[in-house]
């Protein structure tokens, strides 16, 4: 029998970049595959070649043994291939039914739309309400209405593109015994991802892309995370020692009661935020993106500065409604989300990049700028960090993102911070810039810096984080030591258990 | 079917020849209107562009229109780099020569001290500064659109001059006609070379696109301002504020607009008329982008521009054309600029649906 879906010689290029290059791959009925490569290997692209949203410039595409000769995401619908983008595509202000209803070819709408909604969410255990609009629903039940919009279609092969970046450790795990469901049944699944444990704990087989070729074919289950990773990144990553510390030096930073409306519309409010964070320790704080960790962030760097001064304390002074530059230079530094177009302008030079934070009286003289004092900021930074660029007069857009996050991390310590707020640090950052990163951090904790680190990956936050706090509908549970927490109970705590009473119930867990 | 897809990589070389081939296209369809116009389209280049600049009276008078381009541009280009967009040189212009003219007449006699013409100056800069400030408050406090704001500014700016014309500054002996009286003479600008009226406008417009150059290439602040311009969000997180880059932008190019037009009225003029500006704040604009917002660049777009003004005065004298030339070669050169730096972002690709 031939394969479900084979794909034999595809590249596809854009300009400046070869984002597949001759990448075969078959998918058997019923295989559960993984499709497995850091950021920018060429996943996606992969994955929207066969959903017809991008044309090859070279290869076949077989379906069941036959050549696709058109394709568009309607034929492949038509043929039976189903996908749950990384990024959903509800509308807010829709109920789930009329959501589903929409995505539906016309006239396959049916009358009893509801009813068949109700009875794949009981046969996989995807609890969805077909009355409740979708702006009400959290990310991971948006993204069962997705799953089952795909299910009403019975699909033959399910696409689904990085899932459980969204989703808490339960949330991931409901997820996967539907998707094993789904394959019991004779339905392919192809699983894009770059979490190793997960595809050793779901998928039956794994193929491994770098630079957008295939490197590797492989059973997961008969590998380790670390060989895994091997593959994934050519080289066996380095291994950082997880080393908590408790810290009874002074405290650096406390927030007390912070409630917050948020800036933008669709944003998350904060609600009585509490904690402190003392010299020498490392805080994480988790959470399930879009809880309210940006708002937070925004709050504690200054670019949101509407808090009373006196609910953040920044080294003994109130800080609440100081400017980004006022906070800096109380000892604060701060490494973004977004590391082009905020941590750094992508058409000015990394020298000019250095300039950014710098402090002014150091690098300025009458209102010009020191060139030189400038440069050998730049130069130090590359060089201390390991930025691999051309030079110093390189565009900061034109650094690949773990060598640009580097040289902004690398710029944040420069001025020995007494704080440094990180979000997601290593976010598509290749494994040896991250563990750069990492250490970096842990050196700074040592030196009895302190570090507050929000992270979406609860195995980064327990490797680096001497307390963890978890982030829920904008409210932040009391820190505990991370001896003190598993996994698991990081992960009901971002499902929302012991938050339903606000704050103090959180308290009392 | 053709379709325009983006280049990855802008050439540096393309952006600058851009404004070349801009020209070179202009000139090109100018030639193929003077055939349609039944004039010798060489006749009628010489006549133009050749003849004028033939003596050193010819280059003063060059000088004389293209120190309020420069004046007007350099300010343009230092908001223009920070994306904030004042269109309304043109008002601002008019604001500040009525604030000089005030000022001429009140005080033109000197005293203090001080030249005579160094007051009224300073108050045309400052009549600028407030018709820009406008927008810049409604901008910042109110979030009203700068580009609307401003220019309609310009035509408040021109109803003002015609009530003061009219009214309030009108020249009692000027029999009936509206204008304001001649200055004095110690109110009206230093001639820098005898015999012609080459006035300290000149002077003070090559001394901003240093200053400009100095502040673009060389200074925190200016680092600041393109940074607010490019990269908004990272020039909030560096905790640059964007009202402070709104108001500089506004302030620096209102003033140095009022100053232009100051210089205007001190200058060749002499009094106050109810035309003081022949849209040198809208060429000024093209002149920015010509000079790709860089101040050597902008001196020479604005030598250009001054000659494309020069010119229509003598095709009006001696080719019996309209004076609309002038417009028309404004409207060309824009058209073909804006097309070229297109074609520098983006290719031009033959076929393909996707």
């Amino acid at each position: 029998m031939p394969p479900l879906l084979e794909l034999v010689g595809i590249t596809k290029r854009y300009p400046g970049i070869v984002a597949n290059q001759d990448v075969s791959l078959a998918v058997q009925p019923g295989e559960i595959q993984a499709l497995l490569g850091e950021n920018g290997a060429g996943k996606s692209t992969l994955m929207k070649i066969v959903y017809g949203l991008a044309r090859p410039d070279e290869g076949e595409i077989r379906w069941q043994g036959e050549l696709v000769v058109e394709n568009s995401p309607v034929l492949a619908r038509k043929r039976g291939i189903g996908m749950v983008f990384q990024h959903f595509t509800l509308f807010e202000t829709l109920t789930v039914a009329e959501n589903i209803a929409l995505g539906l070819e016309p006239g396959n709408a049916g009358s009893d739309l509801e009813g068949r909604i109700r009875e794949l969410s009981r046969h996989y255990g995807l609890a969805v309400a077909p009355q409740a609009p979708v702006w009400s629903l959290s990310v991971g039940e948006r993204q069962r209405v997705e799953i089952v919009r795909c299910l009403l279609q019975s699909p033959r092969l399910l696409i689904m593109d990085e899932p459980t970046s969204v989703l808490t450790p339960q949330e991931a795990d409901g997820l996967f015994a539907t998707l094993r469901r789904l394959a019991a049944e004779g339905c392919a699944v192809l699983y894009i991802s770059h979490k190793l444990e997960e595809i050793q704990a779901l998928c039956h087989a794994a193929t491994v892309l770098r630079a957008g070729k295939v490197v590797a074919r492989c059973d997961p289950t008969r590998e380790t995370a670390r060989s895994l990773a091997a593959l994934m990144i050519g080289k066996a990553p380095p291994e950082i020692e997880h080393r908590p510390a408790e810290s009874d030096g002074p405290v650096v930073l406390s927030v007390a009661d912070l409630s917050l409306p948020s800036v933008d519309p669709h944003g998350t409010a904060l609600k009585r935020v509490s904690f402190s964070l003392r010299a020498g320790e490392i805080l994480g704080v988790a959470g399930v993106a879009g809880n309210g960790q940006r708002e937070l962030l925004r709050a504690l760097s200054g670019e949101d500065a509407r808090a009373p001064a006196g609910a953040i304390t920044l080294a003994g002074q109130p800080a609440g409604n100081l400017d980004p530059k006022r906070r800096r230079a109380l000892g604060l530094a701060f490494v973004p989300e977004e590391r082009l177009g905020r941590g750094a302008a992508p058409k000015l030079s990394l020298t000019l990049n250095a300039l950014l934070t710098g402090k002014r009286q150091s690098l300025t003289r009458a209102g010009l700028i020191r060139q030189g004092a400038v440069e050998r900021r730049a130069t130090e930074i590359v060089r201390r960090f390991d930025v691999r660029t051309p030079g110093i007069q390189a565009e900061a857009g034109s650094l690949s993102g773990g060598n640009l996050q580097k040289f902004i991390v690398g710029r944040e310590l420069y001025d020995g911070p007494k704080l440094l707020i990180a979000a997601h640090p290593t976010w598509g950052v290749d494994v040896g810039a991250a563990t750069l990163i990492r250490e970096e951090m842990l050196a700074l904790r040592d030196r009895g810096g302190s570090v507050l680190l929000f992270s979406e990956e609860l195995d980064e936050l327990f490797l680096l984080s001497d307390r963890i706090a978890v982030m829920f509908h904008g409210m932040l549970s009391p820190p505990a030591p991370v001896r003190q927490l598993t996994p698991e109970s990081v992960g009901l705590l971002m499902g929302g258990a012991g938050f339903e009473g606000g704050v103090g119930l959180a308290q009392a867990h | 079917m053709l379709r325009l897809t983006r280049r990855t990589n802008p050439s540096r070389s393309l952006e600058i020849l851009a404004p070349l081939v801009a020209v070179a296209l202009t000139l090109v369809v100018a030639a193929i209107l003077f055939v349609a116009l039944g004039k010798n389209p060489a006749d009628a280049f010489a006549a133009m562009f050749w003849r004028p600049v033939q003596d050193l009276y010819g280059w003063s008078e060059l000088g004389v229109k293209v120190a309020p381009l420069i004046l007007c541009a350099v300010g343009l280009a230092i908001g223009f780099r920070a994306s904030v967009w004042n269109i309304g040189a043109e008002g601002q212009i008019v604001v500040g020569a009525i604030a000089a003219s005030w000022v001429a007449l009140a005080t033109g006699e000197g005293g203090f001290g001080l030249p005579g013409w160094l007051l009224p100056l300073l108050a045309g800069a400052l009549g600028g500064m407030v018709w820009g400030a406008i927008p810049a408050l409604l901008r910042t406090k109110a979030n009203a659109n700068e580009i609307l704001v401003s220019l309609m500014l310009v035509y408040v700016g021109g109803f003002l001059l015609q009530y003061v014309v009219r009214g309030p500054m009108r020249d009692p002996m000027s029999f009936g006609f509206p204008q304001s009286p001649m200055f004095p003479d110690p109110a009206r600008l230093p001639i820098l070379l005898d015999t012609t009226r080459l006035h300290l406008g000149f002077a003070l417009a090559l001394l901003a696109a240093l200053v400009a150059w100095l502040f673009v290439a060389r200074s925190y602040q200016g680092f600041v301002f393109r940074l607010s311009g490019e990269a908004p969000a990272a020039a909030a997180y560096a905790g640059f504020s964007r009202a402070k880059v709104i108001w500089g932008s506004f302030l620096i190019s209102g003033g140095l607009a009022g100053l232009a037009g100051a210089a205007e009225v001190l200058g060749p003029i002499g009094q106050l008329q109810p035309a003081v500006s022949p849209g040198y704040g809208f060429a000024a604009i093209i002149v920015a982008f010509l000079g790709r917002l860089h101040p050597i660049g902008i001196i020479a777009a604005a030598l250009l521009m001054g000659l494309f003004y020069l010119g229509g005065e003598i095709a009006q004298m001696e080719l019996q054309l309209p004076i609309a030339i002038t417009g028309v070669f404004q409207g060309l050169l824009l058209f073909f600029l804006l097309g070229a730096d297109t074609f520098v972002r983006w290719r031009l690709v033959l076929g393909g649906t996707r």
